[in-house]
């Protein structure tokens, strides 16, 4: 074997690249943010609802009614300085503990790219991002320096493929690649596009679609890291996430993805787009081209942190595979979905009615979940079994308070997924307060009754 | 690097050329929304507001003459156009859009159980005014039921009112009042209607949440949920009420007989809205079926347009078992209720859950009804 570790670990690059995508990361969280606020988002997502739901084993995580509005200024703030390099660890630490208590605070709000950023943010704080380019630096000559190791710069690279290649990898099921779900449902939506808007009820193209989708997924990755392929591959994530921008309402998400992926070229590239800011601001690069390399001190400590991430990047690796310990459909269960990188696989849809009874009068009462949810609410809890207990506890426990005894809580409740006939979701008769969130396989919910072959 | 800012810039250009503005792209084979929504305009709501206009019309008419004249005749004459156009009224009741949702049309007109003691205590006082959000529920045809059928035992009793009770005045003044007030209402929608609201309807021909497509079908769907399934069978039936019934809770209590017709009326009016069926007319255009076959909608081997219409002759089937009285139903059967209560569920869940996914449409109606 001519790969050795040591002599991996030993490897230096320019401290350009990392400052490059620090200083682009950091942006865009703060254009991300600004924007969430802008949308009223804060208000209606954290604010407005009257009930939250949280994750298993972070149900203490909740909004802080105004002062959310607070948690999101720091947050920003974080990243402002994050991308300045102005007090970088304490504001990276920062930013990843308070963004990921945002997205923590309702699952309904859930989204892969959320996750993406918290992964990258945690990574962040390991690296030696303030190196080159920063306030830090030019503050504190000592800690500049042109040269970094390599892997500081690898690890990104390598998260970024985790998520194409896993998003790849679940676009291989039966659904996706033989009955183009579900995108023969989505494009048609857009079939009033110029120019390729009547393409888009074609049954060929929703093939093509799923399929084209399919193998960039699974080979950007190689693409961006070859150099001759490199442009191209460049090229095609840009088309790409272009597209999915025009056809599906998915925020900030595809930017990230671009501005990432020229993580992948070399550091000349990132070298000149920092002079180009730089003549902007009227102060100069050279500072930072001293020639130093942040010579690594392989002692106790730093050994421990290469360890840690070496275990957090196997944990990136099995996560998602967890799914396999689940019995039935994944995408019907949905126990194993969340934080895999399974990214617009389902078109899935619910109704639920759930029916609170007196234990002791055997009295019904007919929940309208408009009363306690918000529409986005209720739409993400009529398909997720996991909200819909969490929301069963909140029913038992509201109308216990308002006298009835012993609320039983039942949900009669329909299911469609990716243009199947909806069926019956959750067992009926099972009385749901009585049931417990656990990472066991929920027994209440019916059987699939189909097969969805592959990943 | 000069390569990837040409890259970049270009993506620049290309996001802002194609944020699109919904523009109409009518060649190619898109599935043609404006000729949907102009067959639901031109074909079935105008016309089934027209209708109905006409059948309140005849409403004033003989409303006018009974007041002039109360007798058992008269009664008699103003209590079947009453029933016409409160039939003609199940045909609009869904189309909550511009005036008829500006004016709460819906809310002015059919709510009920009506508020009896509420009725005699604006006709004693003899001010009062039905514009008013709390007087909804002393208006419209529960409140026409309660002053046509419900005053008295009889036909010489109820004339009674009208003719020889010390109140005769009040009483003839209030009844023309909620007649009058279903007119000035109707006649204000088909006044918008023709008046460019039809245009804008049409136009408003893109996929967005506030579309009249969405809108529409929204409404569509809220219809056969909220005010066929949960209002004439549900909470009579005592489905919402731990299966305590609701006998006088029933639409048209007081003529009594006429709610399995008035359900019926309903439920033709949603089916024929779905198959895009022109009103009064054996012809068909563009509607929700049509849309979903041209999407292609297949769920189990079967267009979805053909469950939903099967439904529905499921639906007919079981309402055909009922009484007329759903007052009688409740209290001497109410199983049958339930049953088709049932089915009428199962179509609701193919609507809302199946259809809207398959039209991509979101569900956006919150309801403010109570437990």
């Amino acid at each position: 074997m001519g790969f050795s570790i040591t002599k991996y670990l030993n490897k230096y690059s320019e401290a350009s690249t990392l400052a490059f995508f620090r200083l682009a990361f950091g942006f865009m969280m703060v254009l991300s943010l600004i924007r969430f606020a802008s949308y009223g988002w804060i208000d209606k997502f954290y604010i407005q609802p009257q009930f939250h739901f949280t994750y298993y084993g972070f149900e203490w995580v909740k909004p802080l009614g105004n002062y959310t509005y607070l948690l999101f200024f720091i947050s920003g703030l974080a990243a402002l300085f994050v991308a300045i390099g102005y007090k970088y660890k304490l504001s990276i630490i920062t930013f990843f503990l308070i963004f990921t208590y945002i997205e923590f605070m309702d699952k309904t709000t859930y989204l892969n790219h959320y996750y993406f950023i918290t992964v990258v943010s945690f990574i962040l704080i390991f690296l030696p991002a303030n190196a080159y380019f920063s306030i830090d630096a030019y503050r504190n000559p000592k800690i500049a320096h042109q040269k970094i190791p390599s892997w500081t710069i690898d690890i990104l690279k390598l998260l970024l493929g985790i998520v194409y290649f896993y998003a790849g990898l679940a676009k291989l099921n039966s659904d996706w690649l033989f009955e183009a779900m579900p995108l023969k449902i989505w494009l048609p939506n857009n079939s009033n596009l110029p120019i390729i808007g009547s393409l888009l009820n074609e049954n060929w193209v929703h093939y093509a679609f799923s399929w084209t989708g399919m193998i960039y997924d699974l080979s950007i990755p190689f693409l961006l890291l070859y150099r001759r392929t490199r442009l191209f591959a460049f090229v095609l994530v840009v088309v790409f996430h272009i597209l999915t921008k025009i056809l599906f309402p998915i925020g900030v998400f595809p930017y990230i993805m671009i501005v990432s992926s020229l993580l992948f070229f070399d550091a000349d590239f990132h070298k000149k787009c920092l002079q180009f800011i730089s003549k902007l601001f009227n102060f100069s690069i050279t500072v930072f081209e001293n020639g130093k390399e942040k010579i690594q001190n392989f002692n106790g400590i730093y050994k421990t942190k290469i360890a840690f991430l070496t275990c957090f990047l196997a944990f990136q690796f099995l996560f998602p595979f967890r799914y396999l310990l689940f019995p039935d459909e994944l995408f019907w269960t949905e126990e194993g979905f969340r934080f895999s990188w399974r990214v617009m696989l389902m078109e899935k849809a619910g109704y639920t009615q759930f029916i609170v009874t007196d234990a002791k009068t055997k009295e019904n009462i007919m929940i309208n979940n408009s009363h306690f949810l918000t529409t986005f609410q209720e739409k993400q809890m009529s398909f997720q079994p996991d909200f819909i207990l969490e929301y069963a506890h909140f029913l038992h426990d509201y109308y216990q308070k308002k006298g009835i005894q012993e609320p039983e809580v039942r949900v009669q409740s329909y299911v469609a997924l990716n243009g199947r006939l909806s069926q019956k979701y959750i067992n009926p008769k099972i009385n749901l307060a009585k049931e417990n969130e656990t990472f066991k396989h929920k027994t209440w919910i019916l059987p699939f009754n189909d097969e969805i072959k592959g990943f | 690097m000069k390569k990837i800012l040409l890259i970049l810039s270009f993506v620049a250009v290309f996001v802002g050329c194609s944020s699109n503005d919904g523009a109409n792209n009518t060649d190619g084979n898109n599935y043609d929304r404006t000729a949907l929504l102009t067959n639901w305009a031109d074909n079935i709501i105008v016309p089934s507001y027209v209708n109905y206009q006409a059948k309140v019309q005849i409403l004033v008419t003989s409303t006018n003459t009974f007041v002039a004249t109360p007798t058992e005749a008269n009664l008699q004459i103003l209590r079947t156009s009453c029933f016409e156009a409160y039939k003609a009224y199940q045909y609009i009741s869904m189309y909550n859009l511009g005036k008829a949702e500006e004016i709460n049309l819906n809310m002015a007109s059919n709510t009920y159980p009506t508020n009896t003691i509420g009725i005699e205590s604006n006709i004693s006082s003899g001010t009062y005014n039905l514009a008013l959000l709390s007087q909804f529920d002393k208006q419209g045809f529960p409140a026409l039921d309660y002053l046509v059928n419900g005053l008295g035992g009889n036909d010489a009793s109820i004339v009674g009112f009208y003719a020889t009770n010390a109140n005769a005045a009040n009483y003839k003044q209030y009844l023309t009042a909620v007649v009058s007030k279903l007119k000035t209402n109707v006649d204000a929608v088909v006044t918008d209607w023709n008046s460019g609201f039809k245009n804008s309807y049409v136009a408003n021909s893109g996929t967005s949440v506030s579309s009249s497509v969405n809108k529409t079908t929204n409404l569509f769907v809220k219809n056969l949920e909220k005010d066929i399934r949960t209002g004439k069978l549900g909470i009579p039936a005592g489905v919402f009420s731990s299966g305590v019934k609701y006998p006088e809770k029933v639409e048209g209590y007081y003529k009594n007989d006429i709610s399995k017709e008035l359900l019926n009326v309903s439920l033709k009016a949603q089916q024929d809205f779905f198959n895009g069926k022109h009103f009064n007319s054996t012809a068909t255009g563009e509607g929700l079926k049509s849309y979903l076959d041209f999407l292609n909608v297949i769920r189990n081997g079967q267009k979805l347009s053909d469950i939903i219409n099967n439904q529905f002759a499921a639906i007919y089937t079981v309402t055909n078992t009922l009484n007329n009285s759903f007052s009688q139903q409740v209290t001497t059967d109410n199983s049958k209720m339930i049953i088709t209560y049932d089915a009428l569920q199962q179509n609701v869940i193919y609507t809302k859950l199946d259809m809207m996914q398959a039209l991509n449409i979101t569900i956006d109606y919150v309801d403010g009804d109570g437990d």
